[in-house]
């Protein structure tokens, strides 16, 4: 009778201790890409910092292949080269969800409501971050030597690397309010 | 080029000779683009104006389904509005929608209420037509899936929907089908059909017979699988489900299922014309409008496209795409087929509407159905058996030189046909046909079709298509371009009869909008850049237009009011497959956008800017 009284006991300890349970070292707020990424300029309590892409935005190899999985992964379904259909157009200085990089990274694999399917699970993190940067090349964010300079397929479009750079609203140069000249 | 088909009509043993060179090639040269609204007598024209020696049901003044009558004529017996005084029609009333996506409605009509369906939220409107100004008296808001915009081809279109039985019924673009007390409004039952999560949308006009109301699901650049189901209007109870692939079972391939021609017969089709498991995600979806035939109590309806559009991934016929279907009204049950595009190589929907008429043909009355075909060929076929009697075409083409009436065979020019890898220019017509969803009409006094269609060609490379749920499934990339002459669009005046056109009009854009015709000798319609027009049924001449103020592809419909007056009435707001270019805003800086239209429609964003208004005429 008392060994049962002494396990019952241990086991109403143990298992009331989890409520108890803390995460001490959660990891940088920085390393969480959901937590990293905003779709408000604002941020509170000012900017944090952010994914490192630029391995891939750097990488013309990095951006050929987010060309070659822009098609695999049926993007091109609803985006066309960049012109939009069934989804809006990629090529120009409208960007409903932000233009940056991890907001481009989070569109693709969290979804949006207005019919953006999500990717997550689906695709392989460094598959993402090569899409994000091919999805940037559209517009013309990537330097010349790093976007697709060509296309395999039926020419419907002028290349990537050939287009003007649009400008999206939230990285226009902002005016100072009663700077003078 | 003088190409001669001999047709030979099995067991009549007729032949005769169509001229291939007869219909497009002569059309509208030069003087299209600059008059948008010239009147085009084709040097190959040759058709007559007769009147109709068949019934039409009669015209109650109302207009309760998007189609008018069960024999899809959009005939209207009103005629105060005519040709002699339409010069004087002007603006009753207006409605705003409230949402600026494609507006490819047609508003039903029916006890002295207006119910207007919207786009994607698909609000409903019904709009009391005893008061001045047409107050709204109710709207129902679905409260539908923002996802569901995201699995629409085409943008977020509602075709419109039915008057029955003291209730209103209507599809939403995230697949329920929704049945609301006329009066009031109140909800009475809502079924879910389809599954965005598989790519599946709603988005055609339900059709009801008796107590049965047809919905069929959109989808088929989605790898979906094409079905029309059969709901109890009383309970919304789905009592059959007919498949557009897989065993027979599921297509309701019984006993009764006599395809005219042999190439249709046999066991389980919908499974061996494809490769293993390919029709799970093989298309065939029925978004177009159906038709009844009272007097044998079948329904005639269209499928679409097969899945992906890259035809070299699917080898085999395809079963049941791109055919239509005859079926009985009550159980489902297939009672003949016929495969308009077998192995459909370009997106070639067969879901335009049939149109039921009796016409003399070789000296007997043949109870047929007529389809202007997005393949580019005029069906003339017998309801009865799916005998094709004659397959004429009606716009340019490159791709195919006829159809074989002894196998019912669409016959192909090999080098058109796509490749994996390959670009092949120059095809006519391309992937949204000679002619796609929007609706013909037709007219017992002139015995004339009124067709709103396409003149276009585009160059196309096939790529490799990887179906993922719930994204397109397609594996084709496309550039779309004027065909000869330079206008994009036509409306054209058929003779059924002698397969033949009277008059064209031609467009600069494609004629996006349906026609309908009125006793009163008119043919309404409208453009993509937004202008409404009457032309005489008998000449094709422009006697009246009005600029609304979007692009219009819209139904139009006409009606006697309460007051004893007759109205016209027409959605204007651009939108749709080609108006999603202004609607959505792209960018036709890729000839690929939307599909291929970015290309043809490069400036129609500085013709038209997006819109969603109900426009309502009457003489003052």
């Amino acid at each position: 009778m008392r060994k049962i009284v002494l396990t019952a006991a241990i086991v109403l300890f143990v298992s009331a201790c989890k409520r108890e349970q803390r995460v001490f070292d959660p990891g940088a707020a920085s390393s969480q890409t959901a937590n990293g990424v905003a779709l408000n300029d604002v941020h509170a309590g000012g900017a944090v910092p952010t994914a490192n892409y630029s391995m891939f935005e750097e990488s013309a190899y990095a951006v050929g292949e987010g060309k070659r999985l822009f098609s695999a992964f049926n993007c091109t379904g609803c985006h066309a080269q960049g012109g939009g259909g069934m989804g809006p157009a990629l090529m120009d200085a409208e960007w409903i969800y932000g233009s940056r990089p991890e907001q481009i990274y989070s569109d693709i694999v969290q979804g949006r409501p207005n019919g953006m399917p999500s990717f997550a699970g689906k695709i392989p993190d460094y598959q993402v971050w090569e899409l994000v940067a091919y999805v940037r090349s559209l517009s013309g964010q990537l330097p010349a030597d790093v976007a697709p300079s060509r296309s395999d397929n039926l020419p419907v479009a002028k290349a990537e690397q050939a287009r003007q750079k649009e400008n999206p609203p939230d990285e226009r140069p902002q005016k100072v309010q009663g700077a003078k000249p | 080029m003088i190409t001669c088909v001999a047709l030979g009509l099995r067991r009549l043993s007729l032949f005769f000779f169509v001229s291939l060179a007869s219909a497009g090639l002569g059309v509208c040269l030069g003087g299209c683009k600059q008059q948008a609204s010239a009147v085009t007598v084709p040097a190959s024209a040759g058709g007559q104006i007769r009147p109709y020696q068949g019934a039409l049901e009669p015209d109650d003044g109302q207009w309760v389904r998007a189609t008018k009558d069960y024999a899809n004529t959009r005939y209207s017996a009103l005629d105060q509005i005519n040709s002699g005084n339409v010069a004087n029609l002007k603006v009753a009333w207006t409605f705003a929608t409230g949402t600026t996506h494609g507006q490819e409605a047609a508003p039903i009509v029916a006890n002295n209420t207006m119910y207007v369906a919207a786009p994607w939220p698909n609000k409903l409107f019904a709009l009391d037509l005893t008061k001045p100004g047409a107050p709204l008296k109710w709207s129902y808001d679905p409260n539908p899936s923002r996802a569901a915009k995201g699995e629409a081809c085409c943008d977020w279109v509602n075709r419109g929907a039915v008057f029955a039985d003291g209730k209103i019924i209507y599809n939403t673009l995230d697949g329920y089908t929704v049945a609301l007390d006329a009066d009031s409004g109140k909800l009475l039952w809502r079924t879910r059909l389809a599954d965005i999560n598989q790519g599946e949308t709603i988005t055609m006009a339900p059709m009801v017979v008796h107590d049965k109301v047809y919905v069929g699901n959109s989808g088929g650049e989605y790898g979906v699988r094409g079905w029309l189901a059969a709901l109890s209007t009383k309970d919304g109870k789905v009592l059959w489900q007919a498949f557009s692939t897989g065993p027979d079972k599921d297509v309701l391939i019984g006993s009764r299922f006599k395809p005219f021609y042999a190439g249709d017969r046999g066991t389980d089709l919908g499974v061996k014309t494809w490769p293993p498991d390919a029709w799970r995600i093989g298309g065939g979806t029925v978004w177009g409008f159906l038709a009844y035939d009272t007097s044998s109590n079948l329904i005639y309806y269209g499928t679409a496209n097969p899945g992906p559009w890259n035809p070299q991934v699917r080898p085999g016929t395809n079963k049941w795409t791109a055919g239509v279907f005859a079926r009985d009204a009550d159980t489902g049950e297939a009672v003949w087929f016929y495969q308009m595009s077998p192995h459909d190589l370009f997106d070639w929907d067969g879901i335009n509407e049939d149109i039921l008429l009796d016409l003399p043909i070789q000296g007997n009355t043949r109870k047929v159905l007529v389809r202007a075909d997005r393949n580019g060929y005029m069906y003339v076929i017998d309801r009865t058996s799916g005998q094709v009697l004659s397959a004429t075409p009606f716009a340019y083409n490159t791709a195919t030189t006829g159809v074989d009436l002894q196998s019912g065979d669409l016959k192909r020019i090999p080098e058109k046909e796509p490749k994996t890898g390959q670009e092949i220019r120059n095809i006519c017509p391309p992937a949204p046909g000679a002619k796609d969803w929007q609706p013909s009409s037709f007219s017992p006094r002139t015995g004339l079709m009124y067709v709103p269609h396409q003149n276009l060609c585009m160059d196309e490379e096939a790529v490799e298509a990887n179906y993922i749920a719930g994204t397109p499934y397609v594996g084709t990339t496309e550039r779309y371009y004027a065909g000869p002459g330079g206008n994009e669009g036509e409306l054209m005046a058929w003779d059924p009869i002698a397969g033949k056109k009277v008059w064209t009009v031609g467009d600069k854009y494609p004629i996006w909008s349906g026609t309908v015709a009125t006793a009163g000798d008119l043919v309404f319609y409208g453009t993509l850049d937004g202008w409404f027009r009457a032309a005489d049924a008998r000449t094709g001449k422009t006697l009246w237009q009005f600029k609304t103020g979007s692009g219009i592809i819209g139904q139009p419909i006409t009606y006697r009011g309460p007051d004893g007056k007759q109205y016209v009435a027409i959605l204007s707001g651009i939108g749709g497959w080609p108006g999603a270019i202004v609607a959505s805003n792209l960018d036709t800086r890729d000839d690929s956008a939307a599909a291929g239209w970015g290309s043809a429609l490069h400036d129609l964003k500085s013709a038209t800017q997006a819109g969603g208004t109900l426009y309502v005429f009457a003489l003052p």
